[in-house]
């Protein structure tokens, strides 16, 4: 093997991806010879639809994650911005498109979304805290201001989204068809344009930086708390989209149905390799760790095993998954600093 | 400690001064007192209504307790819950055994089901410990999975269904008030709180673990065993959540994998909220159990308004967490200018 291959391998196996691909790749194969049902084309359709809200709900934390802090209230604003807008349009009866209803719940999750940065940019206060709070608050306007109740009409133009198809998948053996929703456009649109900030803008470079150390990321010149406040702006909208398109897809609205997300998208998203700590992951190992929990919530069942076992094996596998994480680090902090040390011996 | 003043205005100042989030919550537990006592005095300034409280409040008291030992070390228990849940199905399947057909106990079920609880308790605590000293696994993230691997067990042994079948003589017992007057699961929180003060505040352990959270490098360096440390504090940490499960189990006479997936997020906030802080280090049980106490006035005072719907509880809640940070935020920051200033 040449020295470059050689490099690129030893880069890889230091990275978490890798393994988490492999991961994915055994359940997945794993299920294939069970069942032989896993890689029918209307299964990877439902898996691809069932990926839509959690992946882009994962995007969101993952950028919180990466700052440093953790973001808890995204369900709980997702929840209220979508039952407002819905709300708001089937009493004005309105019969147009769904862009109305996608851009007032955007409009509504960035104003929560600052509700959060304003606390934790501006007076500084831990992330943990204000989200619970605000999560708390969020659900306090919803159930009690708001009065909500299961919706289960929703506005017409919301409802045919909901059901329009990109294509249909049909399984030839089964004959079960699957519909790739329209919203899963969505998704990739906005899994393109957070890699794009997160790889080339200065913004999601300053993400990256005030995860690592915010203290070197405000000398280094970034405005740390700009940066902060326009994060949980975007988190907010990217959160409220994602309900916005839960809503669609489940035909109605039923406000307190996501609530309680929060732990499963957290946990896919570190399963990924993104350090709780901040500053270190990317959104390939975000994408495949929240996958990986989506397979497991979704194809448990053709493996045979009975759905009450579901928490058994997401819980596992936040452990071990984790487990391998935090046993990289240290052996990549052991053989660092084993590293130094022979170059202090030479 | 500092001398105190003979004038009472600036003796009522240093005794604020010593701890102001605590005389904070002193405060708004007496304004909500009196705002109550004005509006529905009747409805709650009854015997009665007092003591349901005091049973109430114990189930997720005690995990609260929990909670805070681990912030304390700087770390956190995201699986009282699960734990709770996972010893009282436990347990309820052997009351089942222990029924006898006349659907009576016998003398010695009710303390040992206790011990078994305790001996669960300090055992999912030890894994937990475990994952976040020898593993090196996040605190948040180790028992946020634990927490969902005991509440996975307990769906597939009861495949989400409740116990219930078991002997009422456990729940009556439980639900027994000690001269008529005082509920068991008061004293049993109160007997918890009073085991955790003394290890907290008079005990070499409890000094280790501020150590620990106020900065676990120098801690280590100075020759602790962080390690043991860490399993003993989450072990505690369990056997607390575990307590807070029996009396779920007598409170709502079953036990079910569902029950009280609330208090997760509620323990966090009631223990931050009683002062303690969330990187270590810092907070006082004494904050932890006026928050509690005053959460649970907050919630039965607000049921005493009927036209008000219960949601808005969830409501103040978090605005009084948030209400809270800002006030020590602005407090903090002014003492730190007049430091510098000086």
């Amino acid at each position: 093997m040449n020295t470059k291959a050689r490099s690129m391998l030893k880069k890889l196996t230091r990275r978490n991806e890798p393994y988490i691909f492999l991961v994915l790749l055994a359940l997945c194969l794993l299920i294939e010879i069970r069942s032989g049902q896993f890689f029918s084309s209307n299964n990877l359709v439902d898996i691809a639809s069932a990926m839509v809200v959690p992946g882009l709900l994962a995007i969101g934390a993952f950028m919180v994650i990466v700052s440093g802090g953790i973001d808890v209230s995204f369900p709980a604003l997702a929840s209220l911005s979508v039952y407002a807008t819905t709300k708001f349009l089937l009493d004005i009866n309105y019969e147009g498109g769904v862009w109305v209803a996608i851009l007032i719940a955007i409009a509504i999750g960035a104003v929560l979304g600052a509700f959060n940065g304003l606390f934790i940019g501006y007076f500084r206060l831990p992330a943990l805290i204000v989200t619970l709070g605000s999560s708390s608050v969020f659900k306090g306007v919803m159930q009690g201001a708001l009065n909500s109740k299961q919706l289960t009409t929703i506005p017409v133009g919301m409802r045919t989204w909901g059901t329009s198809s990109l294509f249909i998948a049909r399984n030839p053996v089964s004959g079960l068809t699957s519909r790739m929703p329209v919203a899963f456009i969505a998704f990739i649109v906005v899994l393109a344009l957070a890699y794009f900030m997160f790889r080339f803008t200065m913004f999601g470079r300053g993400i990256y930086a005030i995860g690592g150390s915010e203290a070197s990321a405000h000398r280094a010149g970034f405005r740390v708390i700009r940066t902060k406040f326009m994060m949980y702006i975007m988190v907010g909208m990217i959160a409220s989209l994602a309900g916005v398109i839960r809503v669609c897809m489940m035909q109605q609205m039923h406000p307190t149905n996501m609530l309680g997300m929060e732990m499963n998208i957290i946990a896919g998203v570190v399963l990924g390799g993104t350090a709780i700590t901040g500053g270190r992951g990317t959104l390939l190992g975000c994408m495949l760790g929240t996958l990986l929990i989506v397979i497991v919530e979704n194809s448990l069942i053709l493996l045979g095993i009975p759905t009450s076992w579901k928490s058994v094996f997401t819980g596992a596998l936040i452990i071990i998954g984790t487990g391998v994480s935090a046993y990289q680090v240290i052996r990549m902090n052991r053989t660092r600093s084993v590293k130094i040390k022979a170059r202090r011996v030479a | 400690m500092e001398k105190i003043s003979n004038r009472p205005v600036m003796r009522l100042q240093q005794i604020y001064s010593r701890d102001r989030h605590l005389w904070r919550l002193v405060v708004m537990i007496l304004a909500w007192m009196v705002f109550i006592a004005i509006t529905r005095f009747g409805k709650f300034y009854n015997l009665l209504n007092f003591q349901t409280m005091a049973a109430q409040f114990p189930e997720f008291g005690l995990m609260s307790l929990g909670v805070m030992i681990c912030m304390i070390t700087g770390g956190i228990d995201l699986s009282v819950v699960g734990v709770a849940n996972l010893t009282s199905i436990l347990m309820a399947y052997l009351l089942i055994d222990l029924t006898d057909a006349a659907g009576g106990l016998p003398g010695f079920a009710i303390p040992l089901v206790f011990v078994l609880a305790l001996g669960i308790g300090a055992g999912l605590g030890i894994f937990n410990g475990l994952l976040v000293s020898k593993a090196h696994i996040p605190p948040i993230l180790a028992t946020l999975g634990s927490g969902e691997l005991f509440t996975g067990i307990c769906l597939a042994i009861t495949k989400g269904n409740a116990v219930s079948k078991f002997s009422r003589t456990y729940s009556r017992t439980i639900n027994n008030r000690i001269f008529d007057l005082i509920p068991i699961q008061l004293i049993i929180f109160v007997v918890m709180a009073l085991l955790i003060w003394f290890l907290l505040s008079k005990t070499v352990f409890g000094t280790k673990i501020y150590m620990l959270g106020t900065s676990a490098t120098a801690a280590k360096f100075s020759g602790l065993k962080t390690d043991r440390l860490l399993i003993k504090t989450y072990m505690i940490s369990s056997i607390c959540a575990a307590l807070g499960g029996m009396i779920m189990l007598a409170n709502y006479n079953s036990a079910r994998a569902d029950y009280g997936t609330v208090y997760t997020l509620q323990c966090v906030l009631i223990v931050v909220l009683g002062g303690v802080n969330p990187v270590g280090g810092k907070g006082k049980i004494s904050g932890v159990v006026l928050a509690i106490v005053l959460l649970r006035m907050l919630e039965t005072g607000f049921n005493r308004f009927p036209k008000i719907s219960s949601y808005y509880i969830s409501l103040i809640w978090g605005g009084v967490l948030i209400l809270v940070m800002v006030l020590n935020y602005f407090t903090e920051n002014r003492r730190f200018r007049k430091k510098i200033a000086r």
